[in-house]
């Protein structure tokens, strides 16, 4: 950072001081205990606890319906809690809505901006909204949007903007009011791979420059790694927290992945000669390469261990790998199941439809 | 004070988007103007240009003119209101209710935005009054101004109650039918209510808009005798304004 800049950031940070923002307190800065949340009987979140440190980028990790945005929904006073309770930056999130709305910044899976404003004013809008003093909501303005990269488009209206423009132009407005946590409800969802890139790089770059916590929610297991700590939910219960290291450390060291005519010998010998547990997961094979059942197993270390298993085999093995194990594998070990990332991407598919027809819609009103 | 800031920052901005849009100022003007000089002009002469108005006698086109100005404010309140809908379709109204502010003071700035617009919509048609006949004077339009603000008031404070029970701008249309047509032609806006039966009498005593265009029509139309007193009009029409604004508010809140 050059001298001009670290003078920029103490600057603003003494204006966050007199722009109100509410008081840092000691200790987590969102600590949740047993917080559940039902719909009908339907139980969403089911009595999660976790608590949040100041600076963290957090991850909330699971397939689509497992109580990710709902809990983000409790946790930014959108939703009341069925039982349980939860604090933001240390006030209640059922009692003290004001206090925790000041405290934070959001970033919801779906466009929250006004098309028919530029962005400069939807940043102007929502500075007012929340309270930053009028001598300070040009300057702010321009920060962030020189962040995102977009203040040659500042001056233009929202609708011509395309959904990386959006999302990135949504991030800048959630910080305008220098917000303790920015939540992010699948900051990614939709987007090209440059451009979800891009925005892991602004969501490091904020952190580093504005002091800040983030609290995302993502089922894109590879864009997890980029937290530092995760929590695994799965049916509205964590199933695991821990950095996205330890969790993957966990899994038994390397996976395996073998492909056999005859499957059930495999597993029996697998089981027989080494002691290992193998897994058979049909939907996890490749395919273009030859038929045969896929063969599944976590070992302590496979580059060893694999040539000694390939000679004690006596079924015909067609194809072998060898890896370091992923997120995925972190929670297939937990779930049992796989995210299904192609009925994701199948609804990620109908979320832009939906949103290329509503703004087609809109340019018509 | 602080509590009305957010009222202020959602009335800027609901102007901001209304003026910006030309074509829809211009555009809410050819329903009116098509009443007028069309409607007007045709059904004043098959009924012979004059309406024997309770014992006066007045060309159609000028008796009418007040009750289209009521029905531009009704229009125009109502669907500035509805833009409630759009914010819940396109998502800005969530950026609105995350907001450290309270949820009672976006119901309000929607009503006082929406009433502001309908009012500058109706001033808008009142540069068509000469052509109607309907002559202004400087006190004329003093008492008009106010007056079109109390009925866009009331028009948008019935727009935003609906506005905050509908869920997409696909039930706008069943509001235009069951809620604003009977309205507007139960005003006594197209035609005087003192011949009409019973049941359309009844009907028209619990039309908001009656008491509207009995005013609007008292300031303009010297000549005519007007249903009810002044002072009863407009009584009547900022109880319903008080009236309307409280339940827009408590639905609006209750609703988010």
């Amino acid at each position: 950072m050059s001298a001009p800049e670290k003078a920029g950031a103490a600057g603003a940070a003494q204006a966050a001081a007199a722009a109100g923002r509410p008081p840092v307190s000691d200790g987590p800065v969102i600590e949740v205990e047993h917080l559940t949340r039902k719909f009908n009987g339907f139980i969403a979140v089911d009595d999660v606890s976790f608590t949040v440190g100041r600076k963290e980028i957090f991850g909330f990790l699971g397939p689509n319906g497992a109580g990710k945005t709902t809990t983000i929904n409790m946790l930014c006073t959108l939703l009341k809690p069925t039982s349980g309770r939860a604090t933001l930056n240390g006030f209640d999130v059922a009692s003290q809505q004001d206090a925790v709305r000041q405290s934070i910044g959001i970033v919801f899976q779906d466009p929250t901006l006004d098309d028919q404003l530029t962005a400069r004013e939807n940043l102007q809008f929502h500075a007012m909204l929340y309270n930053v003093p009028p001598a300070e909501r040009e300057q702010r303005a321009r920060r962030v949007l020189e962040m995102v990269g977009l203040t040659d488009r500042a001056g233009d209206r929202v609708e011509a903007y395309s959904g990386g423009m959006k999302r990135r132009l949504e991030i800048a407005r959630g910080l305008m009011h220098y917000p303790h946590v920015l939540f992010l409800d699948e900051p990614t969802l939709g987007l090209d791979p440059q451009t979800r890139s891009a925005i892991w790089e602004h969501v490091h770059e904020l952190r580093a420059e504005y002091d800040i916590t983030v609290f995302l929610t993502t089922h894109y297991m590879e864009e997890a790694e980029n937290c530092d700590r995760i929590a695994i939910i799965d049916t509205g219960k964590i199933v695991a927290l821990d950095t996205p290291g330890t969790l993957k450390h966990g899994v038994g060291g390397d996976i395996i992945t073998l492909r056999s005519t005859d499957a059930v010998t495999t597993l029996a010998e697998l089981k027989e000669k080494f002691d290992l547990e193998a897994l058979v997961k049909p939907e996890l094979a490749d395919t273009s390469g030859p038929a045969g059942d896929r063969i599944y197993v976590e070992v302590p270390n496979g580059r060893t261990l694999l040539p000694q298993i390939l000679k004690g085999l006596t079924t015909e093995i067609l194809s072998v790998a060898v890896r370091e194990p992923t997120l995925d594998d972190v929670f297939l070990n937990l779930t049992g199941r796989q995210i299904r990332e192609e009925s994701v991407d199948k609804m990620d598919a109908m979320k832009a439809r939906v949103r290329r027809r509503r703004s087609q819609g809109g340019a018509g009103h | 004070m602080k509590r009305f800031r957010a009222v202020y920052i959602i009335w800027l901005r609901d102007l901001k988007r209304h003026f910006r849009d030309r074509a829809r100022i211009l555009g809410s003007l050819a329903t009116p103007i098509i009443f007028v000089f069309i409607l007007g002009q045709g059904l004043g002469s098959s009924i012979g240009g004059n309406l024997s108005a309770a014992g006066a006698s007045i060309d159609y086109k000028t008796f009418m003119f007040p009750g289209i100005l009521g029905m531009t404010v009704l229009f125009a309140g109502v669907f500035a209101s509805v833009s409630i809908v759009w914010d819940r379709e396109f998502g800005f109204l969530k950026e609105m209710l995350v907001a450290p502010v309270p949820s009672w003071s976006i119901a309000l700035g929607k009503v006082v935005s929406g009433a502001t617009i309908a009012s500058f919509q109706g001033c808008l048609m009142l540069v068509l009054a000469p052509f109607a006949g309907v002559s202004l004077s400087p006190l004329i339009i003093a008492e008009l101004i106010p007056t079109l603000f109390l009925v866009a008031f009331s028009m948008t404070g019935l727009g935003v109650l609906v506005a905050s029970r509908l869920k997409s701008m696909q039930g706008f249309q069943m509001i235009m039918n069951f809620i604003m047509m009977p309205m507007f032609f139960l005003s006594g806006a197209m035609f005087p209510l003192s011949n009409a039966p019973v049941w359309m009498d009844t009907l028209a005593k619990i039309d908001p808009l009656t008491y509207g265009v009995d005013a609007l029509r008292a300031i303009m139309l010297s000549g005519v005798p007007s249903r009810y007193a002044f002072t009863t009009d407009i009584g009547l029409l900022a109880l319903i304004c008080a009236g309307m604004l409280m339940i827009a508010i408590s639905t609006f809140s209750r609703q988010s």
